[in-house]
Order: C-alpha cells, then structure tokens, then sequence
C-alpha cells in the first residue's frame, strides 16, 4: 500500500514546476488573453522537446509510455502555471482516443507529430444545447457515396482557430438509443466547408464556434468504427475530467499558498492579519478542501492509469468535489487579499475565473452527482 | 502509487476473514439485528458482551497486531492491523474494547515507558484485564488542557494527588487511568506537569455519573482527595508530561477501518433512501436529496484516500504526518452532516426513540446522531483543529 506519488514523479513535478516558473510567467498568461493565437509557438516548442506532448504515448509513436497519473502530475503543474493554449485538448481530447481507437496507421499518422510538438487537435464535441449526452450529438454526417458530408454546429470547442485536425462527434444514425449511431471523424481543419469563429472568455481560453457545411470526408478519416463512436466518447469524457480536475488541484492549491503568504504578511491593527482565528480557520478549510481534492485526483489518475473498471465513477466523484472547491478555494483567495485581490493586476482573478471555466467544463458537481447517483443505482 | 495490498497482507486478511466467518455466528441476536432490540449501550451487559468479543479477538491474535510480541502483542504491521480494521467494519463485527487503553496508553507507554512499565501495564490491556479511562480534563482544563490544575505533590516514595477531573468516559468501570497533573506549580504552564498511571481503585478516588444528552451514563467527574500514587506510575519525565500527552493525541488511529466503516453508514443511509418513500417515489428519486445522497457518498471516498495519503506517510516515516489532522477533522464533521440527514430522512419518524412504537431500528439512528454532537468536543474541537492546522501545517502566526 502506497498511496504516495513515485520518486519518479516528484521529479517530474519539480522538474515542471521549475521550468513553467521561468518559460511561464503571469506575464505570458496575461499576454496569451490578448494574442491572436492565444498560445505561445516557442512555449509549445519548449514543452514538446521536454517530451510532454508525448509522455503518455508508447515509443514506438514517439512518446515514453508514462502512465495517465504520470500526466496527471505534470497537468497539475500545468495548472498551477495556467499555461496558455491545446496542450490538454491535444494530447487529452484528441491523442488519447486515437491511440485507444485509432487504426495502425492513424496512430502513425497523428502520434508523432503530437509528440514532436508539429500537431495542434482539438475535439468538436459540445454543441448549442450545451449537453453532455449522447442525445446532445445532432451534427450530422451523412454518407456521399465513399463519403461523409458533415453538417452542424459544433460550439465551445477549445483552440479550433489554431488546430490542424479536428476530432469530431457526429449523428450517422438515428435511433431511439441516442448512445447509437455516433462516429467519429479525424477533420483536417483545411477542408472546404469549415468556419471558425473564436469566442470572447472570461478567461482568454479560446473557445470557438465551429460551423460545418457540406464538410466532405473520406470513410478513412473515421475512428473507431461507424456508428459506434460512443464508447470511445465516454472514456475520452472520463479522462478530460480528470485531467481537469489535475489543471484544477495545481491551480486551487497556488491559490491556497499565494493566500496564506499574503495572510502572514499583511499587517493589519498592527498584526499580521493571518493571526485572527477567522483568517486562519478559512485557510484550513481550504487546506482540507485543496488536499481532499489532491487525493481524490489521484485516485481517479491512478484508476485510468491501471484501466480499473470503477474509473467512471472515480472520474464523477473527483470533478463534483473540485468543481466546487476549486472556486470556493480561488474566492477565498479573493477576499484574503481584500481590496488588491479585487485588482486586474493581481493574478488571483486569472485563478478564479480558471476555476468557474473548469468547473463547467466537463460537467459541474451537479452533473456528476447525479452521474454518481446512477451509477450507484439510487 | 500502489494501491495494492501485499500477498502476507492478504494472506491475513483471509485468515481475519474465516475467523469472523466462524465466530460471529456465537454474536448474539441482536448484534446488528434491527428487528431484535440490543441492551443498552451503557449497560453491564453490553459492556460484559464488549469485553467477551475482545477476549475472543485477543485469544485469535487480532489485538495489538502492530505491537512487540513480548508485551502480548501479534508483532506484525500497521498494514494487518489497517487489514484487520477493514474486515471488522465490512463484515459489521464488533471491535476491540478498551479504547483508551488500546488508543492512548499502549502507545504512550511503548514510546515513553520503562522495560519494567511495558511489561507491567501492555499485555494486560490486550487481553482486557485491565481498563483503562483517562484523567485530562478539568472544570478550567478543556481545549486549554495545560490549564490542568490537579496537583501531585511528593511525599516519599510517592505523590500525593489533589483535584478533580471531568469527562472520565468509562471512570465507573475503569481499572487504570492516565492523569495528567501538575507537579511544578512555578514553571511555565506546560513544563509543570506530568503523566502519571492511577489505580482507579486507589483510596481517595470519588466518581460521580454525569449523562450525556443521549441519556446514556458514559462519562464522569472524578474527585481526587490524598490519592497516592507511587513515584515509579510517571511515565517519561517528571514535568514532561504534557509532551507525553500531546504524542499520545498524535498516536489517535484514522486508518483505513475508519474510512471503511463510514463508508458502511453511507451504503446504509442510501439503502434506506431507497426504500423509504413518500408521495409514490423513493426518496433517493427525490433530486435534492440524491444529490446529497451523491455528495456523502463523495465525500466518503476523499475522506478515504485522504486518510490513505496519511497511512503512507505512517508506512514511510514511522510517525503520523501533521496532515493527519486534517483527516481527523473531516472525518468527525463529516459523520455529523451524515446523522443529521439521516433523521432529516426519517422525516416525523426521526423524533421517536428506543422503546417507542414505530421507531426506526429501535432508536439507534436517534443515539448516534445525538452521540455525534460529541464527536466534534472529545479529542480535540475541530476550532481548535484549524488553529491547529493553520499554524502547524500552514505556518499562520499565533
């Protein structure tokens, strides 16, 4: 029993934290909300020559074969350092399903670039409605001879405006079970048809509009197998809300530090305002909050990293806890600091409004209790 | 990260599990039997009945599995003993009796003891001979337990013990008791104290019943007039003692049996959800409810692996990380949200109580909840444990 990270990984960790501090400054972050792009090239340069693109690809597409707790370690750090740009819907959205999925010759196709940093994905799932299911998949894609024809609005899709391939879920089927009749398609981004519009966020993340019409697709650039995308669908829902909640723990437990550091300092009736028991009783409770959600992260990490048959749930139970915590956490962090935290040039808003982005991406705490609720047979 | 138990782990764990198998077929009926009703939690005989089960653990080798074989101990480790706690609660069997015993002074004694004190005093809290309770808390001695103002003064060979003590849970059956009291009226609060063993049967010991708001007699006040304790009963250092009694607060077992156990409530809190039903659906259908429903059994499982990440800590360092703290904490708050919406399920039926008509389960709902509000004042207050957590582990100032 050792419910502890690896020697290993607190190297990794370190290592991370490191870097990000010196090729990651708030600056950048602040920078990245303004920039066109909204990523940084020689930062994605940087990180796929440290082998991060592809950590968790096996060597022979160009990664290590670190495990998903391995990544899961770096996201935090990731988190912490708010790191600007696809990274997660790259490797996580997109790398994930198509080495889990992909033909022998897709994997050889997407894997190395990825790895090597020279791909950009992302995944075109969530659509207007907003939803979550399968029954919110409406995007159509109708055959044309050897073809698709895709035709829809896909909506929220992260980083679409700098993305070489699109993976996109599309109705190929209608049937009463709305799990049935979803493919999924490897889009180049440059074909014919494709419209892009990138959203205004509170947080600078750039998420766009994406309107197919008359998109035209080859069958090979399906995934998996026609009209039985969903499960590969639902493992990728899994680990992006864990990977999630990874981005969330680094990020809620800077919050949580940066709070504390200013508590110890700010001199207030001539002490620091850290020694008033309201002050220090919010900063454990956020302790308690940020750690329980270090701990179940890495329970949900561990459970994809070993394909263990309760992932589903363990995923549930980690994005309803930092969902709520992470914007409890980052509030909190607000009001420490009084009237400063309150400022655009304190970065403790860039974390609060990370940590409301996240919180509905994915799906909220509600979302996923009841999720849990099913899945417990309530 | 590994979160697999070794093959001896589970060797033993099958061992605990053919044990129990064969032996709580001998529980009597109404152990966790809701249709039989149980004896009174404070009665002789629920306490006669603890002791026999204890024995029957002692006797199979599942007391103090972590500690020295020669003080009476399995002389195994920690993870049988987390092994052990986990079968107890999956298999809903009793426990070990003798709490304060098992909890504080075994493990005070094993760090602070004499050779010639372990063996006086380890193996006959093992097998239950002796049972102990604890003599900390005063009128003026509660968070503030440095307060203590029970003094020793020495006479001789022994001291000579005047005050009185408050909260002695089990002080009307207790054998031994660990007291804490004041033997250096002029040094600093804390340096003037020690930690000494009392029979609880010495001359000049008064005990008073006090209840508790479940209406059941756990705890008491203690008188102590002239008591003598002989001088070789201190454990560690004269005026040491409150470093004694800290370490001892540290040694408190969260463990993986706790989360297991909490863990059991929650499976039965949604079961009766389930089954309860009120205009024509289930209450777990109902969506405020199973979302809270939803968020125990969360939070159950964080309290887990929270708990987890400090048994490694344990496993690795040989001592309870600060962090444990944390653990504690959540876990006493977390069991009183729990009770609260337990009755809160109950709707009307949670007023009624044992011997009552309609009561649910003969009442045990209604004890542990009100037992509960305890939970959050012995040990340690959870206000106190944020100080504590802010200053220990966060470094706010005092």
């Amino acid at each position: 029993m050792d419910f502890e990270l690896s020697e290993e990984q607190v190297m990794l960790k370190t290592s991370a934290r490191d870097f990000l501090e010196k090729e990651c400054p708030k600056q950048l972050v602040r920078d990245m909300m303004e920039d066109e792009r909204g990523y940084s090239p020689d930062l994605w340069r940087e990180m796929a020559d440290l082998g991060w693109m592809g950590l968790v690809f096996p060597e022979e597409y160009g990664g290590v074969a670190s495990s998903f707790l391995d990544l899961a370690v770096l996201l935090e750090e990731m988190g912490r350092a708010l790191v600007p740009g696809p990274f997660v819907p790259t490797v996580v959205l997109a790398g994930l399903p198509i080495l889990a999925a992909g033909t022998e010759e897709q994997k050889k196709q997407f894997l190395p670039k990825i790895a090597s940093g020279d791909m950009i994905m992302t995944l075109a799932f969530m659509e207007p409605s907003g939803s979550l299911e399968a029954s919110g998949v409406t995007v159509g894609a109708t055959p044309d001879g050897e073809d698709f024809i895709i035709d829809g609005t896909k909506l929220f899709v992260p980083y679409a405006h700098v993305a070489d391939y699109l993976l996109c879920a599309t109705r190929t089927k209608d049937s009463l079970d709305k799990e049935a009749g979803i493919t999924l398609f490897l889009v180049d981004a440059k074909t014919a048809g494709i419209g892009i519009e990138v959203l205004k966020t509170m947080t600078g993340e750039r998420l766009c509009e994406v309107i197919f019409r008359n998109v035209s697709l080859p069958k090979s650039s399906i995934l998996g197998k026609l009209d039985q995308g969903w499960p590969i669908m639902k493992r990728v829902l899994d680990e992006a809300a864990i990977a999630e909640c990874a981005w969330m723990i680094g990020g809620a437990r800077w919050a949580l530090e940066t709070a504390v550091e200013y508590a110890k300092q700010r001199i207030q009736f001539g002490v620091p305002i850290g020694s008033f028991q309201a002050i220090q009783h919010k900063c454990a409770n956020m302790l308690m909050e940020v750690e329980g959600a270090t701990a179940i992260t890495y329970y949900a990490a561990w459970a994809v990293s070993k394909n263990a048959p309760e992932l589903t749930l363990a995923a549930s139970m980690d994005k309803a806890w930092c969902s709520d915590i992470y914007k409890h956490v980052a509030a909190e962090g607000i009001q420490i600091h009084g009237g400063i935290g309150f400022t655009w040039d304190h970065d403790m808003h860039l974390y609060f409004k990370r940590a409301k982005a996240s919180e509905v991406a994915f799906g909220d705490g509600d979302y996923h209790r009841e999720k849990v609720a099913k899945i417990l047979d309530m | 990260m590994d979160l697999s138990y070794s093959p001896e782990e589970e060797v033993f764990r099958q061992e605990v599990r053919g044990w129990l198998a064969e032996n709580m077929k001998e529980l009597p009926k109404w152990w966790n039997n809701p249709g039989v009703l149980a004896p009174e939690i404070d009665s002789e005989e629920y306490r006669q009945f603890s002791i026999w089960w204890h024995r029957k653990l002692y006797d199979a080798g599942f007391i103090g599995i972590a500690w020295p074989k020669e003080y009476g101990g399995r002389g195994g480790t920690i993870m049988e003993q987390v092994v052990f706690y986990e079968e107890i609660a999956r298999h809903r069997a009793p426990g070990p009796f003798n709490a304060h015993g098992l909890g504080w002074v075994v493990p005070a004694t094993l760090a602070f003891g004499t050779e010639e004190q372990k063996k006086r005093l380890i193996p006959k809290i093992l097998t239950c001979d002796e049972i102990w309770c604890t003599l900390y808390s005063e009128p003026e001695a509660g968070s503030d337990m440095a307060n203590v103002k029970t003094r020793a003064v020495e006479d001789g060979d022994d001291f000579v013990v005047n005050g009185q003590k408050v909260w002695t849970s089990g002080g009307h059956y207790a054998d031994w008791a660990v007291l804490l009291a004041r033997t250096d009226p002029n040094a600093p609060k804390h340096r003037g104290l020690s930690y000494m063993f009392v029979d609880m049967h010495s001359p000049g010991i008064t005990i008073r019943p006090l209840r508790n708001i479940t209406g059941s007699h756990e705890f008491n006040e203690t008188f102590l007039d002239d008591v003598r304790i002989p001088k070789h009963q201190i454990l560690g250092e004269k005026n040491r003692g409150w470093y004694v009694a800290v370490a001892a607060l540290e040694f408190e077992r969260s463990g993986a049996g706790a989360a297991m156990a909490r863990e059991n409530i929650v499976r039965d809190l949604i079961r009766m959800a389930k089954e309860t039903k009120r205009d024509g659906q289930s209450l777990s259908q109902e969506p405020v409810i199973r979302q809270k429903l939803a968020q125990f059994y969360i939070e159950v499982n964080v309290s887990k692996y929270m708990d987890l990440r400090g048994l490694t800590h344990l496993l690795r360092e040989g001592r309870p990380g600060s962090e444990g703290v944390i653990s504690q904490l959540f876990g006493v708050e977390f069991n009183q949200r729990l009770q609260e919406f337990v009755m809160k399920l109950q709707g009307p039926y949670s007023q009624l109580v044992r011997g009552s008509k309609y009561a649910i389960e003969h009442g045990r709902w209604q004890y542990n909840f009100l037992r509960s509000r305890g939970n959050s004042i012995e040990t340690g207050t959870p206000e106190i444990k944020r100080n504590i957590i802010a200053q220990r582990v966060l470094g706010l100032p005092r």
